[in-house]
């Protein structure tokens, strides 16, 4: 029986099915649903670790342990768990460790399309690119095997398109039993292995070198790897999404399809490139398997042809080729000219009810610089409110701010940071703050929860991914306890009393935290009766807009709040000069201030 | 059964877009085709656009449809619709929902709606049919602005032609337990509009 997945779930599935007992994730798009789906599968343990590192310390620890593990993150959570993925190249491991790593070309949700199948080439371990869900699910348990025949963590590489894209799946009948190796956790006590001090490391590098060379050989003959000839005009390798796009473009190509795009398999690609004329690499971002088929000396066209940033589109590869001559472009009909109607934009913005757009409005008046982070909040920094200055990835604006400080600017700034990213990498350098005398202020829009991917739990949830109770970790609580003197919460709702606060640590030469506290409304699904708008009083003066919120809709001489949108969180009402937006008495809601 | 049928819908965050395609990709798997579908989320709970891709074909590679291949487009709303045009061809179908979501920028009075008549011109130039949907309107008579998105499936259905069965047996399938009879009369009311 047949299934449709998304590559997400079937990777999930694959891992329940090969035995995975531990997994842990941070939450990142494209990535996210690997260890939400996993999480509910029986017999299996799933948390979200507060950054991507920690995860994959856990994932290490159940494979040393000889669990079969599982960690997940997207391209960029790789950075924050690079030292950990150096070292557990060195050590192995006992039971099978898969690192699922989501890319994101073409930027959908992120700050940088880097491309992750450079990590496999850099920390020498093995890695494994799917091209549908179905590929997903059965590389998985390839990627467990190989872990444990080669002592060695394995990559599972997906893009946005294989994570989110569903394709049907091939149901198996019940999960396979655990690996013999995982029914019994025991850690095998062996420091030469597990000890990295630079002794034991230096006699560990060349076992490493040479399990490279084993995993070179196991290529030429894995079945993940396969020929299937068609015309020998045009021989085309490709691995992962780009494989469809190019299936469909070149239709009577021969192609060298990739399911392992590290170590490659050299004599498999000599003698594939032998058999066709034309040779022709089609991959998304780097130039990966093209640069090492260049240095076999062996002509090859890739980047030459396809460009190297965004996402591939069966269109684009089409024209691309077509524009290489490699195939004539079809006649297109869909180029009738049409006088193009100037459509507005939709950017994403911060949803009706929001609490960080009180924050964000009252930055803005105090015109502060804002050191900023990632998040929803992010979109604090978009029009109208247009207030972050810096974004640049996880944990960076309190680093950022202190740099600032230390640097001497005479601007009056926060950094700004949610709960969830706090945890994940704001914690070290809130100390920093601390340790190096800085004045910083913090704000952290604190709404318990991981709201941007989701809403995923964190640890100021309560709860944890299988849905236990559990510590709430409080963050003022915790600026405190590490030395804090200047420590508040406040309502994100209260536009005068969050003035006030923030103009009293601004103006304070001590390094200090407001904790800026309320759930996320979606997720806690507050709603209160929406605001009415009188339009005999409304001056049509704009200043509600400057709030950037969707129900706000400008009429011909005045404006309106749509009921259905709005959430009716009273910002609009706070700001009006005119006292034109009143509060609807009808209220069913529970009182917010 | 023909070779290859691609769709596209594409609406705002929160329209109910990705349950509709979610339904139309196992509605093909059930008549016995290949079947994919993609679509890219992430901020789309905030507002943003949302478009989702399905095909169904004999053999399906990618789940991306190709531009200028589209066989039916399917807007939950005007604005979003008139943004794919670029993947229709002179044999296209355009099942609009009449019902507009102003962006941003409109709200603040900063860009204009363009007026029905001109994104029906827009759309229906690069396109051999087309048809507006009062979705809205049909959904909330039922009780529930909601399933507008499955009027236009069943609009849809009407005229991929064939059994509803194989639909209404995915919606009870898909949709929560409480809401199934609300979606499959959606789903009858837009399938009979056209009879």
């Amino acid at each position: 029986m047949r299934k449709l997945m998304s590559g997400n779930e079937a990777i999930a599935y694959g891992a329940y099915l090969s035995g995975v007992k531990v997994g842990s994730a941070y939450p990142g798009t494209p990535s996210t649903e690997v260890m939400d789906n996993f999480s509910r599968y029986p017999g299996v343990y799933a948390e979200w670790a507060p950054n991507e590192k920690v995860a994959l310390d856990v994932g290490i620890g159940a494979a040393y342990a000889g669990s079969r593990a599982m960690v997940a993150m997207k391209h960029v959570g790789l950075n924050v768990a690079a030292d950990a993925l150096f070292y557990s190249s060195y050590t192995g491991l006992n039971g099978g460790l898969i690192i699922i790593n989501a890319d994101d070309p073409g930027m959908h949700s992120s700050q940088n399309e880097q491309d992750n199948r450079v990590y496999a080439k850099f920390a020498k371990v093995p890695m494994l690119e799917p091209a549908d869900s179905e590929d997903a699910k059965t590389f998985v348990k390839v990627a467990l095997e190989l872990s444990e025949t080669f002592d060695t963590p394995v990559i599972l590489r997906t893009t946005t398109r294989i994570s989110h894209s569903k394709s049907s799946v091939e149901l198996e009948d019940s999960a396979a039993p655990a690996s013999e190796k995982s029914t019994s956790p025991a850690y095998n006590r062996d420091p030469g292995k597990f000890v990295m001090v630079p002794a034991n490391a230096r006699r560990r590098h060349p076992v490493v070198e040479d399990r490279l060379a084993k995993l070179a050989a196991y290529a030429e003959t894995a079945e993940i790897n396969r020929i299937e000839m068609g015309k020998e005009q045009l021989g085309i390798i490709a691995g992962g999404i780009a494989y469809q796009y190019a299936r469909e473009v070149f239709p009577d190509a021969s192609f060298l399809k990739l399911g392992m795009v590290y170590p490659l398999p050299q004599e498999l690609i000599r003698s594939f490139a032998a058999k066709v004329k034309v040779l022709l690499v089609v991959e998304e971002l780097e130039p990966f398997i093209e640069e090492h088929i260049r240095l076999m000396g062996i002509p090859v066209k890739g980047k030459g042809v396809f460009p190297i940033t965004g996402e591939f589109s069966p269109h684009l590869v089409r024209e691309c080729a077509a524009k290489a001559g490699l195939i004539n472009m079809e006649q297109d009909n869909s180029s009738t000219t049409v006088s193009q109607p100037e459509l507005p934009v939709r950017p994403p913005m911060l949803c009706p009810g929001c609490g960080h757009r009180g924050v964000f409005h009252t930055l803005s008046k105090l015109d502060v610089l804002v050191l900023g982070d990632i998040g929803c909040y992010t979109l604090g920094a978009a029009p109208p409110l247009s207030a972050m200055h810096t974004c640049g990835c996880m944990g960076a604006s309190i680093g950022v701010a202190h740099g600032v400080d230390k640097a001497g600017v005479s601007d009056r700034s926060v950094a700004i940071i949610g709960d969830s990213t706090f945890f994940h990498t704001g914690i070290t350098p809130l100390i920093n703050v601390l340790y190096n005398q800085g004045t910083t202020t913090t704000i952290v829009l604190d709404n318990r929860v991981t709201a941007m991917t989701g809403h995923q739990v964190n640890p100021g949830t309560g709860l944890t991914l299988q849905n236990k109770e559990t510590r709430e970790i409080n963050i003022s609580g915790l600026a405190k306890s590490i030395g804090y003197e200047m420590v508040d919460e406040v309502s994100p709702y209260d536009l005068d009393k969050l003035s006030s606060v923030i103009e009293k640590h601004i103006n304070s030469s001590l390094p200090s935290l407001i904790s800026v506290k309320h759930p996320c409304v979606l997720n806690v699904k507050e709603k209160h009766p929406a605001p009415v708008v009188d339009q005999d009083i409304c001056v049509n003066c704009g200043t509600c807009l400057e709030l950037g919120c969707s129900p706000l809709t400008q009429e011909e001489d005045h404006v309106s709040i749509n009921p259905l949108l709005c959430n009716g969180c009273g910002l609009c009402v706070q700001v009006c000069p005119a006292e034109a937006i009143l509060v609807n008495d009808d209220n069913n809601g529970k009182e917010r201030r | 059964m023909k070779n290859k049928i691609d769709f596209m819908l594409a609406g705002v965050g929160g329209q109910g877009t990705i349950l509709a395609s979610d339904i139309l990709v196992e509605v093909g798997l059930k008549l016995g085709y290949d079947a994919k579908k993609s679509e890219v989320h992430g901020m789309s709970q905030r507002g943003g656009t949302v478009e989702s891709h399905v095909r169904w074909g004999e053999k399906v590679y990618s789940p991306v449809v190709e531009r200028g291949k589209l066989d039916y487009l399917i807007g939950f709303e005007m604005l979003e619709a008139a943004r794919w045009t670029s993947y229709m061809n002179n044999q296209s179908a355009a099942i609009v929902n009449r019902y507009r979501v102003p962006p941003p920028s409109v709200n603040l009075g900063l860009a204009s709606y363009p007026p029905d008549e001109e994104l029906q011109h827009f759309i229906e130039t690069r396109a051999e049919q087309f048809q507006w949907v009062e979705g809205n309107a049909i959904a909330q008579e039922l009780g529930n602005p909601a399933v507008a998105g499955v009027v236009l499936l069943g609009v849809l259905a009407s005229k991929l032609g064939g059994s509803e069965d194989v639909w209404l047996e995915v919606i009870e399938q898909l949709v929560p337990p409480k809401f199934i009879d609300l979606n499959k009369q959606a789903f009858i009311r837009g399938k009979r509009l056209n009879a």
